[in-house]
């Protein structure tokens, strides 16, 4: 890490390493005035678009194919192919839609939000030049309801909008007509799926549907639908802009642009970044993310949130984009990155995504519903101490069970994380199993409170605040904890902060 | 608004408004801001430049600029220069920042981001 001096924010390494793109305007305009976002070039793409004759729908296609971007929440397909499939697959369409998705399901991640709050107008704009490019004069923006700020900020946006006559009927006298309308989801994770999405946008409890067919022909309404995420409309305005060769300047071969992630766990920036793709995970964590606290080594970084997988120490100097991440049985997934030290136990790390879908399959399809349950068990019963060698074979082919015969990306991907856990840190699980030993100190059942009888001066503080009464000693005699009786609780090593005579391990 | 030229005005204006005043103090007022306690900070910074008369500043309300665990984050932007990020703000610092930076254009050294792990 450099060490110069500075008074702003954008000298530092953590800021200069980014690039900003879809937040471009995040923490430099005024998100509720309309005015500001117009001082910036906005919606001069849209203008551009529909009083320029040269910009027909197919060349804004073209332009969006051209640019490479693919979609940020989470599976990676080319958004002008989407599009273009949108705007031909039934060329007589009466109706078409515009979707974008803002249910941001991943736990800890809120990219989208800080777009939503930040320069919600982006979005705005995006949407209605992705109308005009597939055809459709009706846009929904699904929004999870527990976001209160960015569902006001974006009525606002859109109010002004309309008063602006940037949406509406006739934009820019083009003939062009674009409404906007915002609906709130529940806040299921499910509801993030595409079809279960659009299920719910018309008003029908949120529930996957088999797919093909694919929205681009039968979406909402049973309409052909476009549907992509915050992120990856924030970048729309910017190509068609500055054009498509610009966006293919940043990034890899395969994973243009950059890429939005909200940085958690065991790092000492924690916050929200966007950086080029093609940024090694190395630099990610180290220079942007300023290190692991407390010089403590960096183990594995989760992307994909419960539906991705891993990233382990050996593969840290990994160029970050779609292609090389799936490689290693990790995901881009919609920008959640968790840091992970020596302290986190990658069994218990595995259950605690488990856990999640456990908790969000929908219950429609049992490979889901009872598979992710039954999974679940199994890691319990290794974090336990009851786990068997055999176990680990039965997991793994739950979990291609699993992936295999569940109805929707949900159960598809829920085993991701167990699956990624357990190839990459294999001597881990074996040693929960073998040793009954939790390395890292999380696994409460596989673990022993002690106390170092050179150390221990027998005030019997610790044996006075033990609630099981597990310890026993005489004043002044050693004491001893009975493990028999003892809960795992921990408080008595906080007694003995003095002579640090009670260890964990 | 009918055509490009009616953009283009509105953003000539835009601009104009935002060169008219030399000072631009930035409050990151996403859900971040405002849960860290960015409200009475910018309500502090409006009463103060109205107190004072300080015509030649703005205080806007922005989005999130990634920095979770500074916030509340300030940033005073002047023309040509760069921004001066304030981190970790609270009232009191905030009005130290009015009295000494805005009136007297000396910065609080102190509550800059200079002080912090990510120099
Ligand atoms: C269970 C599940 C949850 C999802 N949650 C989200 C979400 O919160 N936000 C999102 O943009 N995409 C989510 N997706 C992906 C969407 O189904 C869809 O692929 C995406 O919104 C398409 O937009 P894009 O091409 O711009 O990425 C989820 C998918 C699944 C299977
Ligand atoms: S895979 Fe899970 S979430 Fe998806 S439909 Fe089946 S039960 Fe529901
Ligand atoms: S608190 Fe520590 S020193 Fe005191 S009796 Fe317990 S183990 Fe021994």
């Amino acid at each position: 890490m450099s060490c110069i001096q500075t008074k702003s924010l954008r000298n530092t390494v953590f800021y200069k390493k980014q690039e900003r793109v879809a937040l471009r305007n995040c923490g430099y305009i005024d998100p509720e005035k309309i005015e500001q976002y117009i001082g910036v070039d906005g919606y001069q793409a849209l203008g551009m678009v529909l009083t320029d004759g040269s910009f027909t729908p197919e060349k804004v296609i073209e332009i969006v194919k051209a640019s490479g971007l693919r979609g940020r929440g989470g599976g990676g397909f080319s958004t002008g192919m989407k599009w273009h499939l949108a705007r031909t697959i039934i060329p007589d369409a009466d109706q078409k839609y515009v979707c974008c998705n803002a249910d941001e399901g991943d736990p800890g991640a809120f990219m989208d939000r800080s777009v939503l709050e930040g320069d919600p107008h982006a979005l705005i704009e995006a949407m209605t030049i992705a109308g005009y490019a597939i055809g459709a004069n009706q846009g929904y923006i699904y929004l999870r309801a527990e976001y209160p700020l960015a569902v006001k900020r974006l009525e606002i946006a859109i109010g002004q909008a309309k008063e602006y006559g940037l949406l509406g009927k006739n934009i820019f006298e083009s003939g062009f007509d674009f409404d906007l309308e915002i609906r709130l989801g529940a806040g299921a994770f499910v509801c993030g799926e595409e079809t279960a999405l659009m299920v719910s946008i018309e008003g029908n409890r949120g529930e996957p549907n088999p797919r093909p067919p694919f929205p681009a022909e039968k979406g909402l309404f049973g309409k052909p639908t476009i549907l992509n995420n915050v992120e990856t409309y924030a970048n729309i305005p910017r190509i068609i802009l500055k054009g498509s060769d610009w966006f293919t300047t940043m990034g890899t071969e395969k994973s243009k642009g950059t890429k939005v992630f909200a940085l958690g766990g065991k790092i000492n920036n924690t916050g929200l970044v966007e950086i080029p793709m093609g940024m090694t995970l190395r630099e990610v964590v180290y220079d942007v993310g300023g290190g692991i606290p407390n010089g403590k080594k960096f183990k594995a970084a989760q992307t994909g949130g419960p539906s991705g997988g891993c990233i382990s120490d050996k593969n840290i100097d990994i160029e970050i984009d779609y292609d090389n991440l799936i490689s290693i049985g990790s995901m881009m997934g919609s920008g959640g990155l968790i840091v992970m030290d020596e302290d986190n136990c990658m069994v218990d790390m595995a259950k605690f995504f488990l856990e999640f879908t456990v908790e969000e399959s929908c219950g429609k399809c049992t490979p889901c519903r009872i598979g992710t349950k039954r999974l679940f068990e199994m890691l319990e019963k290794i974090t336990s101490g009851k786990g068997e060698m055999e176990d680990l074979d039965e997991i793994e082919q739950l979990c291609r069970y699993i992936k295999k015969n569940s109805l929707c990306g949900l159960g598809q991907t829920a085993p991701n994380p167990v699956l990624s856990m357990m190839s990459n840190f294999r001597e881990e699980w074996v040693s929960h199993i073998k040793d009954k030993k939790c390395a890292a100190k999380v696994c409460v059942d596989l673990l022993e409170y002690k106390i170092l009888a050179d150390k221990c001066v027998g005030c019997s503080l610790c044996k006075k605040a033990c609630p099981v009464d597990a310890i026993s000693g005489e004043i002044k005699q050693k004491h001893v904890i009975d493990q028999s009786k003892c809960i795992k609780c921990g408080v008595c090593v906080n007694t003995c902060k003095k002579f640090g005579a009670i260890i964990k391990e | 608004m009918k055509n490009l030229a009616d953009l283009q005005a509105i953003k000539e204006k835009s601009q104009n408004e935002m060169k008219a005043h030399s000072t631009r103090v930035l409050v990151g007022m996403a859900t971040c801001g405002i849960a860290a306690g960015a409200k009475p900070i910018i309500e502090a910074l409006e009463e103060g430049v109205k107190m004072n008369n300080l015509a030649d500043v703005e205080v806007s309300r922005v989005g999130c600029i990634g920095l979770c665990q500074y916030e509340p984050l300030v940033e005073v932007v002047k023309e040509g220069e760069d921004p001066v990020t304030y981190v970790n703000m609270d009232v009191d610092k905030v009005n130290k920042v009015i009295e000494k930076h805005l009136k007297g254009g000396e910065i609080v050294e102190e509550y800059t981001v200079s002080g912090t792990a990510l120099t």
